[in-house]
């Protein structure tokens, strides 16, 4: 596959870039297939991938009612981290983490996947040695991480006030070196091309209305261009996933639909060179390759489709920025803008069977799901292909609530909002 | 987004805190009904429109409120004492404001 070589950029350079293939084809769909995948974000293209790649299943069908990249996978902030406490999660996203280091290579499409580290701050003794746990159960599992002093965190960050007069004044960090950040768009579009090549249709502008169905078996879909009929009929909608499982029947679900936003300001020389999280508030900020600061905090707090913020959160992240970086104050702020996540009741994901026959589901990514795309992808590949889990999403069910086995990575219980 | 308290009138969101779904329903404290307290705890019903919805406001008055709110344009169609309460419920519009 491998159109993208030093050769073949010269070749192209010479003749103008007028030679290029188009990255994905633009096919009209076909009656019916194997398998269809509901959203053309960063899961449905990988899931779509590694059903070709891993298991050679590429009469595949991945239907996007927008364009690719229109939804959260274009709207993250980017961050890539296996920084997480339960085992189930850290072994899940460890794996993304292992994928992601040779994703470039593997798409033979630069994803600009950069290990520039991940530092959570803490401002108070117990929350130090709350990162001191989380650091070890990582450790324990093979995962990299690191205790750092102010003295340490001062010299990798200048700009950061960790003076003793601090707003929240800082008093160490949990640092995973091998955290990061890619280029999202590169992404879905990495994932996109190398799914066409190996057969699977990318179908743009179609989106599903409703599911075909015999008694409760789900046979296909209804869309904004016909019917398609599939054996198997696989969900990867991210914020979407209340609405389009009440197309299919089901109205209550262990998830909520919220409004995260993020923030970038205009470019400025080299300030940060990891991503920075302010454990006192929710605040994280890295900066773009481009200059620019990205940044964000909490969701706006209240159900929400709506793919744009409200000011409270606006004035609220700017503030916790300011308490962390009093040298930004009048730097501006370029753009802003809202994705939809779908939060669970325990903050983590759901990748399952069912749960209607004939029917996949994958959702419920939260704040977070941008660094699962790989292992999120590989794992759903994994149960459409072989109707069961594979073992590292086998804990991530759809009834875990009800039989007690949630996995509640922050500890704070059935309320999405928190997580 | 402006919400119209029952009892001190129409107030900025930030003194509100958000409460979720108001069709959920509490079991008996006793009750050992599995099904029912998983519905009350974990289920949604998430629309994306007119949603049914508890607030406190807990910058003011501290009273816990429904409120009928729009998903995706944020638009308030009736907001009422949760519980009855002492002033009959109030019906009104408030522009979609965020
Ligand atoms: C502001 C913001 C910042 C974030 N920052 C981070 C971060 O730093 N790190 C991190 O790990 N995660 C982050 N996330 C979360 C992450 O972006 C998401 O969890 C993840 O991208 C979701 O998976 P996806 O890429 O497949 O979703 P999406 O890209 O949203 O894909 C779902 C697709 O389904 C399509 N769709 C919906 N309904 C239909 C239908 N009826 N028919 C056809 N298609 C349909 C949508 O158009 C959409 O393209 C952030 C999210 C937001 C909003
Ligand atoms: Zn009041």
């Amino acid at each position: 596959m491998a159109e993208y070589s030093a050769f073949s950029l010269l070749k192209n350079a010479l003749s103008g870039n007028k030679d290029w293939k188009p990255a994905w084809r633009k096919p009209d769909p076909k009656a019916s297939y194997d398998v269809i995948v509901i959203g053309g974000g960063g899961h449905g293209l990988s899931t779509a991938y590694y059903l070709a790649k891993e298991h050679g299943i590429t009469n595949v069908a991945v239907l996007e009612k927008g364009w690719l990249g229109s939804g959260n996978v274009g709207r993250n902030t980017t961050a890539v981290r296996s920084n997480y406490l339960l085992p189930s999660n850290t072994r899940f996203y460890e794996h993304s983490m292992k994928l992601w280091e040779n994703l470039s290579h593997d798409l033979n499409y630069n994803v600009m996947f950069s290990q520039r580290g991940c530092l959570n701050l803490a401002h108070t003794p117990a929350q130090f040695d709350d990162y001191a746990r989380r650091g070890n159960a990582m450790r324990h599992l093979g995962v990299d991480a690191e205790l750092m002093t102010v003295d340490q965190i001062k010299r990798l960050v200048p700009a950061l006030d960790v003076s003793g007069s601090a707003r929240f004044p800082v008093i160490g960090g949990l640092m995973q070196r091998r955290a990061g950040s890619a280029r999202h768009d590169a992404v879905a579009w990495g994932y996109a091309r190398g799914a066409d090549r190996r057969g699977v249709d990318i179908i743009e502008n179609c989106e599903v209305t409703g599911f075909l169905r015999d008694g409760d078996r789900i046979t296909g879909v209804s869309t904004t261009r016909g019917e398609i009929r599939a054996r198997k009929v696989a969900l990867a909608v991210a914020g979407s996933t209340g609405r389009v499982m009440q197309l299919a029947g089901i109205d209550k679900m262990p998830i909520e639909s919220h409004v995260l936003q993020a923030f970038v300001s205009e470019s400025l020389k080299p300030i940060i060179d990891t991503i920075l999280t302010f454990g006192m508030g929710h605040f994280y900020i890295s900066q773009s390759d481009k200059g620019g600061l990205v940044y964000g905090g909490d969701l706006d707090g209240y159900n929400s489709y709506a793919q744009r913020g409200s000011l409270p959160i606006v004035d609220e992240v700017m503030s916790e920025m300011l308490a962390l970086f009093p040298g930004l104050a009048r730097v501006r702020m370029l753009r802003s803008w809202g994705g939809l996540c779908d939060m669970t009741m325990d903050g983590s994901p759901i990748i399952t069977t069912g749960p209607l026959p004939g029917m996949y589901l994958n959702c419920g990514w939260c704040y977070g799901g941008f660094k699962a795309t790989p292992a999120s992808g590989f794992c759903f590949a994994w149960t459409i292909a072989k109707g069961e889990p594979h073992e590292l999403n086998a804990p991530f069910t759809l009834d875990r609530f009800y039989r007690g086995l949630f996995i509640d990575d922050k500890g704070q219980g059935a309320t999405p909002r928190l997580h | 987004m402006l919400i119209t308290c029952p009892y001190c009138g129409p107030r900025d969101v930030i003194e509100f805190a958000y409460q979720g779904d108001g069709n959920r329903e509490r079991p008996q404290p006793a009750s050992q009904d599995l099904d029912a307290w998983n519905a009350y705890v974990y289920d949604r019903l998430n629309p994306a429109g007119d949603h049914n919805e508890i607030w406190q406001h807990a910058g003011g008055c501290r009273a816990h409120i429904r409120v009928v709110r729009n998903t995706l344009t944020h638009e308030i169609s009736s907001t009422a004492f949760a519980h009855g309460g002492h002033r009959s419920a109030t019906r009104h519009k408030t522009e979609a404001k965020s």
